[in-house]
């Protein structure tokens, strides 16, 4: 029953996202007024009901209702509760509810708060994104049923892949998807804009928040995972160009690029057409990270051409939809205006002198990503990876550092370099500073002391705004975007120090023995075996010691899962403020000794901390200017108000 | 593959009593250098930097210095031992990529197949280059 609730309430909101778009279209048009006021509740009821279905797929998964094919395939009787409601989108189906759910809910969100946008661009906008909506409905309800039946209920469930049991994996997916999804409504936004042909500064920051909202959680979300894929694969890398990884980096960098340039559209009513042009290019980047991740190409494009069916629907979708954005842009683009004019040595020319650079990083990461699947159609295999992103990246990532450090305290419209020559120097001396530091304390590859240097050099310019301004006026957004930058600096710092300065060390050692790793002692005490709910494990105990510090126990295990069967790794960590000992036992190495894998890596932190920061800084900058716009529209009405008695 | 198999039954044969029977697919103890390091820093980087940039071929994405897959472990091995032997890391990967193909190197290089690599990045420096000058130039 609660199976085929959740279906029919999913088919409901399928059906409401058909009527929130021809009451949208047909409102658009002459004399369709009187359906304009469908679309909200259309939206708002929609949202609920997708929610609802949800929900109704969380309680299968809670109850392990192993007459739906979806819980049998993915879940066991025997995992612990919080795993086995994760395991509701530990798949494909269930993910692909959640991302149809997120995305209704960004709709009804809108639909119930957003009164900023003029009425007609608010329809389009809501139509937009239920047209967008329609497909993945279709998509789910036509291809990928989460709430089949079986014919016969299974016994048991198979289970959920054990490196997924895990608690980084319970929050980070729906963080992940509510960033991803959220840009959708970046998408419908210009989309509702470029049809009304209304681009302007309140547009902008009617659409901010938005943005600033989805790309909080995407911060979240990449952070979050790659600290997952730190911890729990066991050996210590915590990013891997990986093709799903590339997936949500790549609409994090058009989110980022699109914050900036509406931000300029805001303040300074120039950038429309960029600012339009991102807004489409980010929810594409989400869509293609879908269908990299949801229609198997990953695994083999071959294995894609043998059952083509859901790829070749995402596939579709996208052409439709990216394709028609791109139409519309096309025809639309040329009436609408540049905006106004700035000099290159303006706030603005700063800007998009880093939006050429993050939308050209975001050309390298797609070209890394997708190259190789393109030769595999043709039989060829080659593969890109880290010797490949981290140089030819860095052709822009450098330029773009340099000038993020100078950016933030150029006047808007017209600047001289001259006026900020001191700021300049401090931030010069600062990197030749470091420069020479660094080389001369140890030998460091190129890239990793690039990172080095240059981390410390915008961590000091992040702050330089301050200089000069009263710091109890500054405004919220501007600390903001302070935190922010140096949050990039911060996580640069962590990954150039992670990959120069890390020390490893294997080794087999017998109960009693000890191994030494960078400044670390440790000493395995005893090896015994422990079980938990679904799976039974070796467990080392080990005592470690810091430069001959008090001795600390910790207990990495080795764990066998039974459904499905597989090995995982549970490595230990022991954090200081300057880094990271990594601990992992393996198997048994023979003559009563176990392999050990421990890793000193200092100031990798860094990297989840500057993660933590960035997204910090988003959320200030997101209560400033939700702060900004309250006020203003008090302001308004007091005004508004007055008037009215006067003239009463 | 094939040296690799004979190496895993030389290996086998040598370790045969040191070997414990686990799960039935790595009954077979790892190859020496597979979870261990060389004795010489400077070589032992050496290799780990190689490691890092060689695909892992029974894995998703992961290279062979992140894997628990007997084949990387073996492979591991090749590397090390080869390094211990004095031979350069190129020529490692060049044997290896005769023996597996491009595949199994995460760093492509210049070759028929993969010549867009390079050429989109030259061609998106130009490309950056004429959006700034025509952006930029205008408008002061």
């Amino acid at each position: 029953m609660i199976a085929e609730l959740g279906l029919a309430a999913l088919w409901l909101a399928a059906a409401l996202a058909a009527l929130q778009l021809v009451a949208g279209a047909l409102a658009l048009r002459e004399g369709g007024a009187e359906l304009a006021a469908l679309v909200r509740p259309a939206a708002i009821v929609q949202g609920f009901l997708a929610g609802f279905s949800f929900l109704m797929l969380l309680v299968l998964f809670a109850q392990t209702d192993l007459s739906v094919k979806l819980v049998a395939m993915n879940s066991h009787s025997e995992k612990p509760m919080i795993f086995k409601l994760s395991g509701s989108f530990g798949n494909h189906e269930g993910s692909m509810l959640l991302w149809v759910t997120v995305m209704a809910l960004a709709g009804a969100l809108i639909a119930a708060v957003e009164r900023r946008l003029p009425e007609k661009t608010m329809l389009a906008t809501l139509a937009a994104q239920s047209f967008v909506g329609i497909g993945f409905y279709a998509f789910l309800l036509l291809s990928s049923n989460p709430f089949e039946r079986l014919p016969v209920p299974a016994l048991e469930g198979m289970g959920l892949n054990p490196l997924l049991q895990d608690i980084g994996l319970v929050f980070h997916p729906p963080t992940l998807y509510v960033g991803y999804v959220g840009l959708s409504v970046a998408f419908s936004f210009a989309v509702g804009a470029l049809l009304t042909r209304q681009v302007t500064p309140d547009f902008a920051r009617a659409m901010r928040p938005w943005v600033l909202g989805a790309w909080i959680f995407l911060t979240l979300g990449i952070t979050a995972g790659s600290y997952w894929a730190y911890y729990e694969l066991g050996w210590g890398g915590w990013w891997f160009w990986d093709p799903v990884e590339n997936a949500s980096l790549m609409p994090w960098l058009a989110a980022t690029a699109l914050l900036h340039s509406a931000s300029v559209l805001a303040s300074r009513d120039a950038l429309r057409t960029w600012t339009i042009m991102l807004g489409v290019v980010a929810f594409s980047m989400s869509m293609v990270g879908t269908f990299l991740v949801r229609s198997g190409i990953l695994t083999s494009v071959h294995a894609f051409a043998v059952d083509p069916e859901r790829g070749t629907f995402i596939l579709g979708l996208l052409v439709i939809y990216i394709g028609g954005a791109l139409l519309l842009f096309a025809l639309r683009a040329g009436t609408i205006s540049e905006g106004e004019r700035f000099s290159v040595t303006s706030r603005e020319g700063a800007l998009v002198f880093n939006n050429v650079m993050l939308s050209a990083i975001l050309g390298i990461v797609l070209l890394g990503t997708l190259y190789p699947l393109l030769t595999e159609a043709f039989d060829v295999r080659v593969s890109v990876g880290p010797p490949y992103f981290n140089p030819v990246g860095a052709i822009f990532v450098v330029p773009m550092l340099l000038v993020m450090a100078v950016g933030p305290l150029l006047r808007w419209r017209k600047d001289s370099l001259t006026r900020i020559r001191l700021p300049i120097a401090i931030i010069g001396g600062a990197l030749l500073a470091a420069l020479i530091l660094v080389s001369l304390l140890s030998s460091v590859s190129i890239l990793p002391l690039l990172g080095l240097v240059l981390s410390i050099g915008l961590a000091i310019a992040s702050f330089m705004p301050i200089r000069g301004r009263k710091l109890r006026l500054l405004p919220i957004a501007t600390w903001g975007m302070m935190i922010a930058h140096f949050g990039i600096a911060v996580a640069l710092f962590g990954m150039a120090s992670e990959s120069a300065f890390s020390e490893e060390t294997l080794a087999a050692v017998e109960v009693g023995g000890s191994a030494d790793v960078g400044d670390w002692n440790v000493v395995l005490t005893e090896v015994r075996p422990t079980a938990g709910p679904n799976w039974t494990a070796l467990e080392g105990r080990m005592m470690v010691s810091y430069k001959g510090g008090d001795a600390k126990e910790i207990d990495p295990q080795s764990r066998n899962f039974w459904a499905p069967p597989q090995e995982t790794t549970e490595s230990a960590l022991v954090t200081r403020w300057n880094g990271q000992l990594y601990a992992v036992i393996g198997r048994q190495a023979g003559e009563g000794r176990w392999q050990l894998r421990l890793w000193w890596k200092p100031f990798v932190t860094f990297i989840w901390y500057g993660g933590m920061l960035v997204a910090l800084g988003g959320l200030l900058a997101l209560i400033g200017r939700l702060m900004a716009d309250l006020k203003r529209r008090s302001i308004k009405s007091r005004v508004a108000g007055r008037r009215a008695e006067t003239a009463v | 593959m094939m040296l690799s198999k004979c190496l895993f039954a030389a290996m086998s044969v040598f370790l045969a009593a040191a070997a414990i029977p686990a799960l039935a697919q790595d009954s077979m103890p790892p190859a020496p250098y597979a979870y261990n390091q060389l004795a010489d820093p400077e070589q032992e980087a050496k290799a780990q930097d190689l490691m890092e940039t060689l695909r892992c071929l029974k894995c998703q994405s992961q290279s062979i210095a992140d894997s628990d897959a007997p084949m990387a472990g073996d492979m591991r091995h090749q590397v090390r031992s080869r390094i211990a032997q004095g031979e350069e890391p190129e020529a490692i990967r060049a044997w290896l990529v005769a023996r597996y193909g491009d595949y199994v190197s995460y760093a492509p290089t210049v070759s028929e197949t993969t010549w867009p690599l390079f050429a989109v990045p030259l061609l998106l420096v130009l490309l950056a280059a004429i959006i700034l000058w025509r952006r930029l130039r205008a408008r002061s």
